[in-house]
């Protein structure tokens, strides 16, 4: 297959888990990069010279953080199986996206990373100055206090700084403003996730919200307890539930007077927001969908009577329910089916509402195939995946992710699903999924990720230890 | 608004017509207050704004807000209705169906628990089920019962209530008066859930949360009488019976709806089920049941939800025994907040009143005196030398000196003259008993009609 002897010509080349992409657009992407760490330097350079004390104590510190980054595969390695959060996988073969969007960005190799350390390293030599470290996220363990590069770096999200007292109280503040209820945490905590937030599973948040809750609509209620307990699971389902949530909230809101709907239902969403949050931390997916409604709802002309404008926002929840979800879908589903062919043995991965979309389709248009489900524990979801495929007539077989290496000689290709796609083209999804990446590598079978546009967020992430959901310690 | 509070205060409470002759069932003294105090009190502290009471006119004179002794500013909107016709529960509500304009949580006046409501509730919310209720292990009355010779035989008959394996989800529910040969379970019930429990030793708490597609199937089908008689099971049932195809057009559901002489519950609930929670289901990766080819919920529309309580406070007061038992149990201080002794009873230095008794508002409770394990009511008055065990008296009681009254129940206004012994008795209201009189194991009271 063309793809596997592409793949594996870039291995020979770079040592690490292959992608598929021409030289030219690695270079693109190292010029790129290039250039943004000159203009960098330079307004770093500024900044230093105001605060060049505290960067002399940091700078050895800062010095040794370095020389541990550029070992990214390494890294990746080291998954925690325990977890059943998602985790980033940084293999990439191909992504077949959806028309919209041009060409992936090339996947940053060991290589090119190490040659530029090297540089910066000599600029910072030179200077005198740390300023790399704007280009990774600090790393969940170092100290290095985010408060020093504000200027440089964004700061960290709340969710990650569970370990600091002071982001914590600002958090519950905040939700107090909002009448929402702060969910309690674990007495006895892991070490290595500290900074993370360990919820206790006993009370429900549920418990301290009025029974007609008034604070917060009933449907975002219901939404909540869905989320927390996992009966609506899956980033496409989670969008869609948020957005017909969100439908019923515009069906029922009544401007007040005085006010304007443009700027009162932003103000209203807020709160809900928060609760979801609470109830179980939102997806890149979520996350698209609500910049959508909000850009949506600032959109709306201040003249524009109320009933014409809620009417133009479910329209246009709607429309992107059917732009970004189905058609996107079919659209995936077309392209991904010209790359099955007959006698194909395919491997999916947990249960993937996009990946059971294609190979249903792909049966429907009468190719032959066989698909493995590969599971792991403790959710088990390829059963459910297991249960849709055969129940169309699928051929399925049905393994755990230990007896992954023994069955990959037979398979073709693989499958899988995406929970997000960071900036820097790595994958997000369940846990797991870069264990299959790397062992599929092991044997050259190519990896297809299939993942909508409404998934691809702005963060940069380099491991899954930084940013991540918690499951329940003891179940 | 999500849920809409409803309490049934109709009832005659024909199975204590002892106590009830007199005073009606929701005004009856429990721990020193009403009987619907507690109902009302749990919506309150919930944080319900708002209930609607359905009851006769006579209790609706008495259901002001300081009779009540309700703190909050919950709103009461009280709905009379005649006694003649023998309502039942599921007509009253098609009674009051155009106030109702959500969900509705239906409560009996006779509930007395502490249950976490959100329990119930966020099984009713989170499965978007038709009906979730309460039930609670049923506890066996150890105190002998005033008035009444010998054992009580089961008088009561049991519920059979059939659960899944995670205890939630309500899969069979008969009445023993229903059942006349066995029990018989549906093929069908047994292919889907093939792992069952049924129990019997249950109390059903009359909680229910019921969508409001079910109070508009209630409306059109006028032969459902009593809510936990006839829907309940209905409701059960339906959960398993061949689901109609939805028809593609409004002809062929009229159609269908004709030969069937009766509306269909699903049609109702389902018109209303949108394409978009659909989708979600379509594309979560979550199902309730696994070994199944069949999707979550196994594709039916209606579905029925049950907590358990396992531990905790919950009686149905609706018989004499039940009545006793309550009163001992609300002296814990989970459900009264209030000291068991009023600041405006006068109580002498010398009785001896017991921790675990509730003395009433402007008691003058006189010297050597002792209560134990007794409740006495509000402008009691209890004089020297009385002994109070393991008793309860009503309102405006007068107890002369040296009386002895044990495990029986005084009704209001009643007299008890000097030096009477009184065991196990239950005294009507405004009785006298005779000076010297010696009551054991009797009901004293007027005739009843």
């Amino acid at each position: 297959m063309a793809d596997a002897d592409e793949t594996s010509k870039q291995a020979e080349r770079n040592t690490n888990v292959g992608d598929g992409i021409a030289v030219k657009k690695q270079d693109i992407a190292r010029a790129k990069n290039e250039g943004k760490e000159l203009t960098k330097d330079e307004k770093q350079r500024l900044r230093k010279e105001k605060k060049q004390q505290k960067k002399n104590k940091k700078d050895d510190k800062g010095e040794s953080e370095h020389e541990n980054v550029p070992l990214p595969p390494s890294q990746a390695v080291v998954q925690c199986q325990s977890q059943k959060a998602p985790s980033v996988a940084p293999s990439l073969a191909l992504t077949p996206v959806s028309v919209c969007t041009s060409e992936k960005p090339a996947k940053s190799k060991a290589e090119q990373r190490a040659e530029r350390r090297a540089r910066q390293e000599a600029d910072r030599a030179a200077k005198g100055k740390k300023g790399e470290s704007a280009q990774q996220p600090p790393s969940g363990k170092s100290k290095a206090p985010p408060n020093e590069l504000q200027p440089v770096v964004k700061r960290l999200p709340e969710h990650v700084q569970v370990d600091d007292p002071a982001a914590v109280r600002k958090l519950a503040k905040k939700l107090e403003r909002q009448q929402i209820p702060v969910r309690s945490e674990y007495g006895y905590k892991v070490s290595l996730f500290s900074h993370l937030h360990q919820y206790s599973r006993k009370a429900p948040l549920t418990q301290q919200i009025s029974i007609p809750s008034t604070v917060i609509h009933p449907y975002i209620v219901r939404l909540g307890l869905q989320y927390s307990q996992g009966i609506v699971a899956g980033s496409n389902a989670r969008s869609i539930a948020l957005l017909h949530a969100f439908q019923k909230v515009i069906q029922d809101y009544k401007t007040p007077p005085n006010e304007e709907l443009s700027r009162d239902l932003v103000n209203k969403l807020k709160p809900y927001i928060s609760y979801l949050n609470q109830c179980r931390p939102l997806s890149a997916s979520m996350g698209n969908a609500i910049k959508y409604v909000k850009k949506e709802i600032s959109n709306i002309p201040c003249l524009c009577k109320e009933e014409e404008a809620k009417k133009q926002l479910l329209s246009c929840i709607d429309n992107y329910i059917k732009e970004k979800i189905t058609l996107a879908a079919t659209t995936i589903s077309a392209y991904a089916i010209e790359k099955i062919s007959n006698g194909d043995v395919i491997l999916v991965y947990g249960c993937s509402s996009l990946v059971n979309h294609i190979l249903c389709d792909a049966f429907d248009k009468k190719r032959k195939f066989s698909v493995i489900v590969v599971d792991s524990r403790p959710r088990l979801e390829g059963r459910e995946a297991l249960r849709r495929l055969v129940k169309k007539g699928i051929c399925c077989t049905y393994v755990l992710i230990s007896a992954v290496s023994y069955i990959l000689p037979e398979v073709s290709k693989v499958f899988l699903g995406a929970h997000a796609l960071l900036a820097n083209g790595y994958v997000m999804s369940r846990v797991g999924t870069s264990q299959i990446a790397l062992v599929a590598k092991a044997y050259n079978v190519p990896v297809l990720v299939c993942c909508e546009t409404y998934k691809f967020c702005e963060r940069v992430q380099t491991d899954s230890f930084v940013s991540n959901e918690l499951g329940n310690q003891y179940t | 608004m999500e849920l809409q509070a409803v309490l049934m205060a109709a009832g005659g409470g024909s199975r204590m017509m002892e106590l009830t002759y007199n005073t009606h069932k929701p005004l009856l003294p429990v721990g020193n207050k009403p009987l619907i105090w507690y109902p009302l009190n749990l919506l309150e502290r919930v944080g319900f704004e708002e209930v609607i009471i359905i009851t006769t006119k006579d209790v609706q004179k008495m259901l002001t807000p300081d009779r009540l002794k309700l703190d909050g500013k919950m709103k009461l909107d009280v709905v009379c209705i005649q006694l003649e016709g023998e309502m039942g529960t599921a007509d009253a509500l098609r009674h009051v169906q155009q106030k109702i304009k959500t969900d509705v949580l239906v409560l009996s006046c006779d509930l007395i628990t502490d249950v976490a409501l959100h329990e119930v509730v966020d099984l009713f919310r989170a499965h978007n089920a038709s009906m979730a209720m309460l039930m609670s292990k049923l506890h066996e009355f150890t105190e002998t019962v005033p008035g009444q010779k010998g054992k009580k035989k089961a008088g009561e008959q049991r519920d059979f209530v059939g659960v899944d394996a995670t205890g939630q989800r309500l899969l069979f529910m008969a009445n023993e008066a229903d059942l006349e040969d066995g029990l018989t379970i549906r093929k069908s019930i047994m292919c889907k859930h093939p792992s069952m429990r049924i129990r019997t030793g249950l109390l059903d708490a009359h909680l229910y949360c019921l969508k409001r597609c079910v109070v508009d199937f209630l409306v059109e089908n006028k032969n459902i009488s009593s809510i936990r008689g006839e829907l309940i099971p209905y409701l059960v049932r339906k959960q398993f019976s061949k689901s109609v195809n939805l028809p593609n057009n409004k002809d062929e559901v009229e159609m269908s709806q004709k030969m069937e002489g009766q509306t269909n519950l699903e049609i109702l609930g389902s018109c209303k089920d949108e394409e978009l929670l659909r989708l979600t289901q379509e594309r979560s990766c979550w199902n309730d049941h696994h070994g199944d080819m069949s999707e979550a919920y196994h594709g039916g529309k209606v579905r029925c939800y049950v907590h358990i309580m396992e531990d905790g406070v919950c009686y149905r007061v609706n018989t004499l025994a039940a009545y006793i038992e309550a009163n001992r149990m609300v002296s814990a201080p989970k459900l009264i907040e209030d000291p068991p002794i009023h600041p405006s009873a006068v109580i002498s230095e010398c009785t001896q009143v017991g921790a675990d008794s509730i003395i009433g508002a402007s008691c003058q409770i006189s010297d050597k005196t002792s209560i134990k394990r007794s409740t006495v009511g509000a402008s009691s008055t209890v004089r020297e030398k009385v002994k109070i065990t393991n008793s309860i008296l009503m309102n405006g009681v007068t107890v002369e000196e040296g009386c002895n009254i044990q495990g029986s129940v005084i009704c209001s206004n009643a007299v008890i003259g000097r030096n009477a012994d009184i065991k196990y008795c239950l005294v009507g209201s405004s009785q006298r008993i005779e000076p010297d009189g010696e009551c054991l194991t009797q009901a004293v009271s007027c005739n009843l009609f």
